[in-house]
């Protein structure tokens, strides 16, 4: 069983990763899936701002634009940010508490494929007659009467991808409450699995009313419903509820993580413990706790009254407290530290003042009287790029090189790895700052074209240069990626030389079952503890023994698979008849799968301490 | 230290520069024409100075950072702080307090832009004596009623300058939002219900503005949702009432002058009366009303919401809305030749209430 290490040939490499249960394995799909989703969405937003170029512009037709920019939110948010995050929580997150994978490896490959087959769905409609069109929000009145099985492909897409998501948090859940290694309490995980406990927490609880809001629309659209059909006594703000009710926590699922991302490099790369751990669990907690709190900002011009829109602002305003408390604990963890400028450092330390001025125009954007005049136009789509760019993006950049030799065994190229970041730098704030006062000058968002002499001209060509600095950025690091791999120059189990916390103390990549012996944690950043007394290695909490280890496993692929096909079976069955058997035969797939899993008794394996004790020597000699 | 002051002053100054007279005064919201975005502009610059406050102390700490804590020799380990109790309490309790600061004033201006009560009081007639637009956003184009003076128009928003006016606001087929912005923030027009709002045009600004404010859609709408703008004229209240009744004297369709025009009239009359109205009077039943009215459209100040008024862009956008307007509702609606067109033309140049 135990075939690493062992040089394989391409069809068997394939068959490994389609069938894998392993945390790193399932991290690197993440990666993949996500970085192509990444790119995907990223030629999108070039073709927006090409079109936004210059007033009048034939660049794209109005329809399409529409088309693209809602794929370009909902691949960004849904199957760009969040899997990338979600590969980066697989690779780390299991390490960092000493666990040997996470608690229920099969999910955990069932959460990947759904997405994928999810993702891929939503951008089949390419192909088959057009993507969706009514933007990410998919507000319903719109969403209904657009023509076309575009916005199908986006509610079937997004159910399906959206399972997986849930089955991955739940799974991250119950990794961090039972899997900690002897000596790791709570309050001695590093905030990066604290954000990642915190971030499946929200996931656990807003995916439901996406789902829940989803399957009205599915069954409005495609089943004769009426739950947002007005004339019908229907009503189409309970789904701007609903999709708030998921749509506001859904950035902290994103934001939470870039913070422990960047808590992690500052405290790193300062060689300084995170100044006021405490206050920072509790500021995360508390950020994940208000989010649910505050969905109704999105909704000030909805017309929901003044008393309402009163309690959601003030209660929008008091997140920022926590997030206060943050950036002021960063900025004190580097003061008095030895700041090394890696590029994860630089993208740490620009992530900061970024991420800021996305949180003030975040409290601007909670005085609700004020917000009658930003909401829906380019101050809002300034403010929203300022905090999922400067923040989520610039941690999923920082931490592809933070943790790439962790992944990989090998270093990107710290040159170009700094030329990417000042090129994205300068580039975000080229292309977002502007929009501020674009929108405020009385640009709408989500226009395909503006008219000339509105005094929107400077604003949109400076915007657009930006984006394209950006682009560029982004292809020199899929540059520094490709050459990184051709050299794979390996390195050693801690290669930044100031790693503090338990994945440092293992090889890079670490072997398939991660700890040989469950390490035995002395307190907030362990391996830093160690090294502090002069030790090179943890010190284990356990003697040698045989290590239990899951099957690999070809059933999560084919449940996924069976939803793929039954969607297409239920967006066509009333145009052809051969949607319904589909229908049938895919959900057949799917259940009989299950079916599968369920009477088939899967032991795992064991790796004998002897063949641990021999791979030692071998390692040695 | 009085040097760092005056540096420390300047991004304020920066942004009050930045923030007051951006973009077009018909169409910037920091260019504020009436109470309501006034209210709005003032909230604005008072996050934004609470804000820049934030911004400072920030910066000023990280330059202190950047600059004082590098690395400067491999071996060197930091002390490892665990923490401060008078620094973290000092920055949870400041936030607090600022946000009180901003959290008055905001509460209390959310509840003045709704109060409504006004439109709400109704006299003998059954009618308010405020003034009152029912604004219904269609795919892509608005219509405005008037309920106490019975009278509708499309596209072309008349209002009296230096009072309160009341909107009822909603929508017949998707999700929009009425927006003007250097009058006053927006407010979606639902399909569900009616929301309420009011608005107050003041004339010195209108007069700057050229009498003339840009309202737009501000909800996605469908392909044209870019192009779903309208106008706003911003009239003395004499003007105004001028308008009113000169509105309400006609009651019969207007017939053409030319030779021309009284062609056109008659193809109107076949292939467009089912949609347009070219009286103003409010009897028949909004469903009824499914194209702009177009009582006053000699007046209009553009074309479809955005071709400048002239015959040449009529002319272009009867021969082929789906060109000008993508998704429009108007086109394929009719089969006219070019010269019926030319006709139709002069004709609906010469629908005016007013030289």
């Amino acid at each position: 069983m135990s075939t690493y290490a062992q040089k394989k040939g391409v069809g068997a490499v394939l068959w490994d990763y389609l069938t894998t249960v392993d945390h790193k394995k399932i991290a690197i799909l993440y990666l993949i899936a996500g970085g192509f989703f990444f790119v995907l969405g990223g030629l999108e937003a070039m073709v927006i701002r090409i079109q936004l170029a210059i007033p009048d512009n034939n660049f794209v037709s109005a329809g399409f634009y529409n088309e693209v920019l809602t794929m370009h939110g909902t691949t960004m948010i849904f199957l760009a940010a969040m899997p990338i995050l979600l590969g980066f929580m697989n690779a780390v997150m299991p390490l960092q508490i000493g666990a040997r994978d996470v608690a229920f490896p099969f999910l955990n490959a069932l959460g990947f494929w759904l997405f994928l087959f999810g993702g891929l769905f939503l951008n089949l409609s390419w192909f088959l007659g057009g993507a969706p069109d009514a933007g990410w929000t998919s507000y319903a009145s719109l969403s209904l009467a657009s023509e076309g099985h575009g916005i199908d492909f986006y509610a079937l897409g997004l159910q399906i991808s959206g399972f997986g998501t849930l089955i991955g948090g739940i799974n991250f859940l119950v990794t961090i409450i039972n899997m900690r290694a002897p000596g790791m309490t709570y309050m001695r995980m590093p905030l990066f699995t604290w954000t990642t406990f915190v971030a499946s927490a929200l996931i656990l609880f807003a995916f439901p009313p996406l789902t829940v809001g989803i399957f009205f629309l599915t069954f409005d659209r495609l089943f004769g419903a009426n739950f947002f059909d007005p004339t019908m006594g229907g009503n189409t703000v309970i789904w701007e509820h609903l999709f708030w009710i998921f749509g506001h926590p859904e950035v902290y699922i994103l934001i939470l993580p870039a913070f422990g991302i960047f808590s992690e490099i500052i405290s790193t790369f300062s060689r300084k413990r995170l100044f006021g751990y405490s206050s920072m669990v509790f500021a995360t907690v508390l950020i994940g706790f208000l989010g649910f709190m505050v969905w109704a900002h999105h909704m000030f011009t909805t017309g929901l009254g003044p008393i309402a829109n009163s309690i959601f602002a003030v209660a929008t305003m008091a997140i920022a407290v926590p997030t206060g408390i943050k950036i002021f604990n960063w900025l004190f963890t580097m003061w008095g530290g030895s700041i090394r400028f890696t590029t994860p450092m630089l993208y740490a330390v620009s992530f900061v003042p970024s991420f800021l001025l996305g949180g003030v125009t975040g409290v601007m954007l909670a005085v609700a009287a004020a917000d009658y005049q930003y909401h829906d136009t380019y101050f809002v789509v300034a403010h929203f790029h300022y905090v999922i760019v400067g923040g989520v993006v610039l941690a999923i950049l920082a931490a592809t090189h933070f943790y790439w030799p962790k992944m990989f065994g090998t270093m990107l190229n710290e040159f170009l790895g700094k030329i990417t970041f000042w090129l994205f730098l300068i580039g975000f704030h080229l292309t977002f700052f502007i929009q501020h006062f674009l929108g405020l000058m009385g640009m709408p968002r989500r226009i395909f074209t503006f008219l000339p002499n509105q005094g929107l001209e400077v604003g949109n060509v400076v915007s657009t240069v930006g984006a394209f600095f950006m682009a560029i950025a982004v292809i020199i690091l899929l540059i520094n990626i490709v050459i990184t791999s051709v050299k794979n120059v390996k390195v050693g189990n801690d290669p930044w030389g100031d790693g503090r916390s338990l994945e440092w103390a293992i090889a890079s990549p670490p072997p398939f079952y991660n700890f040989k012996q469950l390490p035995l944690v002395r307190g907030l950043d362990p391996y830093w503890i160690e090294k502090m007394e002069g030790k090179k290695e943890m010190t284990p909490a356990e003697p040698l023994g045989d290590i239990h280890m899951p099957n690999n496993s070809f059933i999560p692929f084919m449940i996924s698979l069976g939803l793929f096909i039954a969607a297409f079976g239920a967006m066509y069955r009333l145009d052809y008849s051969w949607g319904l058997p589909v229908l049938i035969l895919g959900l057949l797939v799917t259940l009989l799968s299950m079916f599968t899993r369920s009477i088939k008794d899967d032991h795992g394996f064991h790796i004998h301490k002897e063949d641990l004790i021999d791979e030692d020597k071998g390692r040695k000699a | 230290m009085k040097r760092l002051g005056k540096w420390r002053l300047l991004p304020l100054i920066a942004v009050i520069a930045l923030l007051a007279g951006c973009g077009e005064p018909f169409l910037s919201a920091l260019q504020p024409a009436g109470e309501v975005a006034q209210m709005q502009y003032d909230l604005m610059v008072l996050s934004t100075l609470i804000m820049v406050g934030v911004i400072a102390i920030v910066t000023v700490i990280f330059i202190v950072v950047m600059v004082r804590f590098r690395r400067k020799s491999k071996d060197e380990i930091p002390k490892q702080v665990e923490g401060s109790h008078t620094l973290e309490i000092l920055w949870t309790v400041i936030p607090i307090l600022l946000l009180l600061v901003l959290a008055v004033p905001t509460v209390s201006a959310t509840f003045k832009l709704a109060d409504v009560s006004s439109m709400e009081k109704k006299n003998e007639d059954g009618k308010s004596d405020a003034l009152v637009v029912n604004v219904r956003a269609n795919l892509y184009w608005w219509e405005f009623e008037y309920p106490n003076e019975e009278i509708v128009t499309s596209q072309d928003l008349v209002v009296p300058t230096g009072e309160k006016v009341y909107f009822n606001l909603k929508a017949s087929d998707v999700k929009h939002s009425f927006w003007i912005p250097p009058v006053g923030g927006k407010m979606d027009t639902n399909t569900d219900n009616v929301n309420k709002f009011w608005l107050e045009f003041d004339p010195a600004k209108a007069d700057e503005a050229g009498g003339i404010f840009y309202g737009k859609c501000a909800e996605l709408c469908g392909p044209s949702h870019a192009l779903m703008d309208f106008k706003v004229k911003a009239l003395p209240r004499a003007e105004f009432d001028q308008w009113i009744a000169d509105m309400q004297s006609v009651t019969e369709p207007v017939q053409a002058e030319t030779a021309d025009a009284q062609a056109g009239q008659e193809i109107f009359n076949n292939s467009c009366i089912g949609c347009h109205a070219v009286t103003p009077a409010n009897t028949t039943p909004e469903q009824a009303r499914m194209g702009p009215n177009l009582t006053d459209f000699g007046n209009r100040t553009l074309v479809a919401g955005i071709l400048e008024h002239n015959e040449e862009n009529i002319k272009n956008w009867l021969k082929d809305p789906e060109s000008v307007k993508p998704g429009n509702k108007m086109t394929g609606k009719y089969n006219l030749s070019d010269e019926e067109i030319d006709a139709v033309t002069q004709y609906l140049m010469g629908l005016k209430v007013q030289e």
